[in-house]
């Protein structure tokens, strides 16, 4: 197939019946693997690693705080794309896909913020510090607010799709502003970026193969979640269509 | 335009206008302040830049619900969409009438409230200077707020749950030159950053606004 054939069978999937069809018959794979790949990741990661040798066995959290940090940001950028295709095509289920994925972005906000304060007590003496990359995830926490609040507020499914989408475009925009302001404003406590294609910077192997493994789980959590929140957003959907339809008695 | 501006001069002016609201929440935030962390002239001292950015920053937030609500009710809005002046005009004059009628006068009184902080002597022109520079950018933002929520029943508190995060990278870089001009220290880098905010915001953010006030009144 050609790159072009292949975007035409993605846009298959903009079909609702076809995305629930496929999405049943690929979400069992999807749990089962974000299962195995999560809890193998932990398990290795909480007990088959050495204690490091200045942080001791508090080093372990990196195998939740960093796969969460990392869906929470990605989670953000998801939406961002599925936005602009509902803006650009009109497919109900990018713009639901995006709605249906604000609430997991938030929770891995929650879970980095909450983790890396668990992480920053006993490390730093403070659960708290107005460090940039701590600051800047609180505002991400806030953008994830403002987006799941506007959703709810909005009657109008279409027009709360459309003012949403320019919301995440316009929010992404400030997240990213933002982002450089803080660094700006404050130098930080933590530490630089920890995990790059190059091999210069990086964790030691130890800590490093079980930290790729629970990442992969939590994508793959990730994927489902979306995938499985989407259809039940499709689902309630049509049953407001249904209802609405029985209301008017036709 | 500017029959558009001086009519919402006008009316923001006039008996029930609401105007000077602004300024008197401006007043009592700043009253406040000493009430909740003490009357050290030092510790106030300190603060005083930031927290009149921030005061200044909640007055104009206040009136910004008033914004395009008020002519979204009674449909002076839908003539103005269909009205030859472009919708991305009349979300700039919308913003500038709001910025001549809040942010200015919060931009005037900053340094009267100064002096109840105790603002250091070199802080003043700088102040003023960030603020006049950084509330145009406020106005804007809001604006784009305000036509996000125009259709909503309740949409104040939301407008503020959208509009604050957004007014983040400007409160950072105005407060910093505040700070750093009281503090007597190089104000360079953070001024040009909130000036390079303002201008950025002012020529982009209205076709936003515009885009999201279409969808609204669809």
């Amino acid at each position: 197939m050609s790159i072009s054939q292949k975007m035409n069978a993605l846009w298959e999937y903009a079909n609702p019946r076809k995305f629930l069809a496929t999405t049943e018959r690929a979400l069992p794979f999807f749990w089962t693997t974000a299962a195995i790949a999560t809890v193998a990741g932990l398990v290795w990661g909480f007990f088959f690693t050495p204690d490091d040798y200045r942080q001791g066995s508090t080093v372990k959290i990196i195998y939740l705080h960093v796969p969460a940090a990392m869906l929470a940001i990605n989670c953000w950028l998801m939406m961002l794309v599925t936005s602009l295709v509902w803006l650009v095509r009109r497919h109900h289920v990018s713009a639901l896909a995006a709605r249906a994925a604000a609430p997991i972005g938030a929770t891995m906000t929650v879970i980095a913020l909450i983790t890396g304060a668990i992480w920053g007590q006993p490390m730093w003496g403070t659960w708290w510090a107005w460090d940039p990359r701590l600051t800047s995830f609180l505002i991400l926490f806030l953008f994830y607010l403002g987006y799941i609040a506007l959703w709810e507020a909005i009657e109008n499914p279409d027009t709360a799709a459309d003012l949403t989408a320019v919301l995440c475009i316009v929010g992404s925009v400030f997240a990213v502003l933002s982002r450089y302001a803080v660094n700006f404003w404050n130098q930080g406590l933590h530490q630089g970026a920890s995990l790059s294609l190059d091999k210069e910077e990086h964790v030691a192997d130890v800590f490093y193969y079980p930290l790729v493994l629970t990442i992969a789980g939590f994508v793959l959590l990730f994927i489902a979640l979306v995938l499985y929140r989407t259809g039940t957003e499709i689902r309630a959907r049509r049953t407001k269509a249904l209802l609405a339809r029985e209301r008017v008695g036709a | 335009m500017i029959a558009l501006l001086s009519r919402d001069l006008k009316l923001a002016f006039r008996a029930g206008g609401g105007f000077g609201l602004g300024l008197a929440f401006f007043l009592i935030v700043t009253t406040l302040v000493p009430f909740s962390v003490g009357p050290q002239s030092a510790l106030l001292q300190s603060i005083a830049p930031g927290v009149l950015w921030l005061g200044a920053l909640l007055a104009c937030l206040l009136s910004l619900d008033r914004l395009l609500a008020l002519d979204w009710e009674d449909g002076s809005l839908d003539l103005l969409a269909t009205a030859p002046l472009p919708l991305e005009g009349v979300v700039t004059i919308k913003a500038l009438a709001h910025w001549l009628t809040t942010g200015l006068p919060l931009v005037l009184a900053a340094p009267v409230l100064g002096i109840l902080l105790n603002l250091p002597q070199a802080g003043y022109a700088w102040l003023l200077i960030s603020l006049a520079l950084g509330t145009p950018a406020l106005s804007v933002i809001g604006t784009f707020g305000a036509a996000l929520t125009v259709g909503l029943k309740r949409g104040g508190l939301l407008l503020s749950l959208l509009v604050l995060p957004l007014y983040v990278p400007t409160l950072i870089f105005g407060a910093e030159v505040a700070r750093r001009g009281a503090l007597g220290m190089d104000t360079a880098t953070s001024l040009l950053m909130l000036a390079g905010i303002t201008a950025a915001v002012i020529a982009l953010l209205p076709f936003a606004s515009a885009a999201v006030l279409r969808i609204n009144l669809r």
